[in-house]
């Protein structure tokens, strides 16, 4: 009565074969990941040290360290964030708590999500005509980052309005039946528990901006300099632009040079990204509705 | 002359008093030339076949349905004898003395002691006293039943209780700032039958404190639960009476078909 009849094999069969070509194609996918992240590894961690982390290069970049690129990165993303975030997060709670749900809050909608398709470089000219030159910043950590927020400033708000979004409802009409306003029940509700996927998501895409050269490099990144930058009207060295000078513009480089560069660069994102994981799922296990 | 003053007199008496009240929403009439009175300090249920502007009703008296810019609403409402669509009205101010509870339970994302807190806290100036708060939090919890079960744990979050205990503390939640009305729009349809049971009793406690106007589609919980019975349909009211003599002798065809569930 229960015997397996011949249906059974034929769906059973089809099943693992579906099982086994599924799996294969998320193998060919993770195959890549792990060849360039083992070829960095490999090539790349013989020059690690305590020197080329934090000691200035010398001999034409070809020896000493990456200092300089690897404190401008960190700035660039640090003054980026500081510019992006409060602004992105402002626009994506008037975009979903305060806007009315008519065609031109939609229109603006739209356009964040393709303005985060517009290139970076687009975003480097845009940067240079308008911090650079117009505002009279000269070429600056204020107008590459200012140029990394404008660029990251669309996933921010979509992150923002996400979170926002994903507190559901009820609780704001709880609020709003009680005679709560708006910014009340936003400021003592909605914001709470939406915080964690703001925090996550913004650090998430800001992080991703370390590895942008295009933005920078008209705006406030050089190939070298003598001296650390002093303040933020100061040029500055980026992980990112070294990389692609150590790789292609230096003569006698030695070859595990640039693989160290990319793998400090892969680790420094990597860090961040693990650091708004963490966060993600501290704050997860604490919030539940 | 005579008559307009007894006329506001007992105006005076009614909780909600609504004199031609109609609202679209677009171009869709929700409800039709509504005139009712609602008395003071007892129960008073609403029945009706699903989509006949039960809800609407309600969501009419505390000026929420106005969030919606596509709602369109004429004629007068008067809540304890006041016009809440007079221009000097400010809306938070109708909400807080016209409580709403819903459907499904929605306890806010905080502690217990925070649900009550916050329609306190939203409609108070400056920062309450701890003990001042313990009190606030005690009375409400008392007057909803509730204080025993969950005075040890009133740090917890209030999304963690039983539904049935939720229910009650969305009704205490309401109590801090003072009511002069409750609505409930089947406070009692998520529950189960001695959840429901719980939550009758309660609104026999809280009977002459405040005016309690709920939503039922359960016509024996009608019946047992309220003083008087409005049976509302497609938009309109049909009929209005003392609840026991609804049920006994109806006065429209409608009302005794819809009560002896040959509709909705
Ligand atoms: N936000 C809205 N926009 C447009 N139409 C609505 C809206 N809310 C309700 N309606 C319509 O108004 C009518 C009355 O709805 P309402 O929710 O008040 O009915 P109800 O009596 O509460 O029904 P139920 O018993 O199912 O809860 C229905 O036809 C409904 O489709
Ligand atoms: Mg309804």
């Amino acid at each position: 009565m229960f015997e397996a009849t011949r249906i059974n094999h034929k769906n059973l069969s089809r099943q693992n074969m579906f099982r086994l070509l599924l799996g294969g194609m998320t193998a060919l996918l993770i195959l890549p990941v792990i060849l360039v992240l083992g070829t960095l590894i490999y090539k790349g961690a013989p020059v690690i040290s305590f020197e080329f982390l934090f000691a200035n290069p010398t001999n034409g970049m070809t020896a000493g360290g990456i200092f300089p690129a690897l404190l401008g990165t960190i700035l660039l993303v640090i003054v980026a964030l500081l510019a992006s975030v409060p602004l992105g997060v402002a626009a994506a709670i008037y975009l979903s708590e305060y806007a009315p749900d008519n065609w031109f809050t939609r229109a603006i909608n739209i356009a964040i999500i393709n303005l985060a398709g517009v290139p970076s470089i687009v975003h480097a000219l845009f940067g240079l005509g308008a911090f650079v030159i117009f505002f009279r910043f000269g070429t600056s950590i204020l107008a590459a980052s200012l140029t990394l927020a404008i660029m990251t400033l669309p996933v921010v708000i979509v992150a923002t309005r996400e979170s926002l979004q994903a507190v559901p409802m009820a609780f704001r009409e709880a609020c709003w039946n009680m005679g709560a306003t708006r910014w009340q029940t936003i400021r003592r509700i909605v914001l709470p528990n939406a915080v964690t996927g703001i925090l996550t998501g913004v650090i998430l895409e800001v992080s991703r901006t370390a590895g942008e050269t295009a933005p920078i490099m008209f705006t406030g990144a050089v190939f070298f300099l003598p001296f650390l930058p002093q303040g933020v009207f100061d040029q500055t060295m980026a992980l990112s632009l070294h990389l692609f000078v150590v790789s292609t513009q230096v003569p006698e480089m030695p070859e595990a040079v640039p693989y160290g560069v990319a793998l400090v660069l892969i680790a420094l994102v990597l860090l961040m990204n693990s650091v708004s994981i963490a966060l993600r799922m501290y704050l997860r296990g604490k919030k539940k509705w | 002359m005579l008559a307009t003053k007894q006329q506001q007199a007992d105006n005076k008496m009614m909780a909600i008093s609504t004199t031609d009240l109609s609202l679209w929403y677009g171009t869709f009439q929700a409800l039709f030339d509504i005139k009712l009175d609602i008395k003071q300090g007892i129960i008073t249920s609403m029945i009706g076949p699903s989509g006949c502007g039960k809800s609407t009703f309600l969501r009419t008296m505390n000026r929420i349905n106005e969030r919606l810019d596509y709602v369109r609403i004429s004629g007068k409402v008067d809540v304890m004898g006041q016009n809440i669509f007079a221009p000097e009205v400010e809306i938070l101010q109708v909400r807080k003395q016209v409580g709403m509870v819903f459907q499904r339970p929605n306890p806010l994302p905080i502690s217990i002691r925070d649900n009550i807190l916050f329609g306190h806290n939203i409609h108070s100036a400056g920062k309450t006293g701890k003990s001042e708060e313990g009190e606030i939090v005690e009375s409400a919890l008392q007057q909803v039943l509730l204080w025993d079960k969950v005075k040890d744990r009133l740090d917890h979050k209030a999304t963690a209780l039983s539904l049935e205990e939720q229910q009650k503390l969305c009704i205490a939640r309401l109590l801090p700032v003072k009511p002069s009305v409750l609505l409930m729009d089947e406070p009692c349809s998520a529950l189960d039958p001695k959840g429901t049971e719980a939550v009758e009793e309660l609104l026999w406690d809280l009977r002459g404190k405040y005016t309690i106007l709920i939503v039922t589609h359960n016509m024996a919980q009608a019946r047992r639960a309220s003083e008087e019975c409005i049976f509302m349909l497609m938009g309109k009211v049909i009929e209005h009476r003392e609840t026991g003599e609804m049920f006994l002798t109806p006065q429209h065809q409608e009302t005794a078909d819809y009560i002896e569930g040959r509709y909705g």
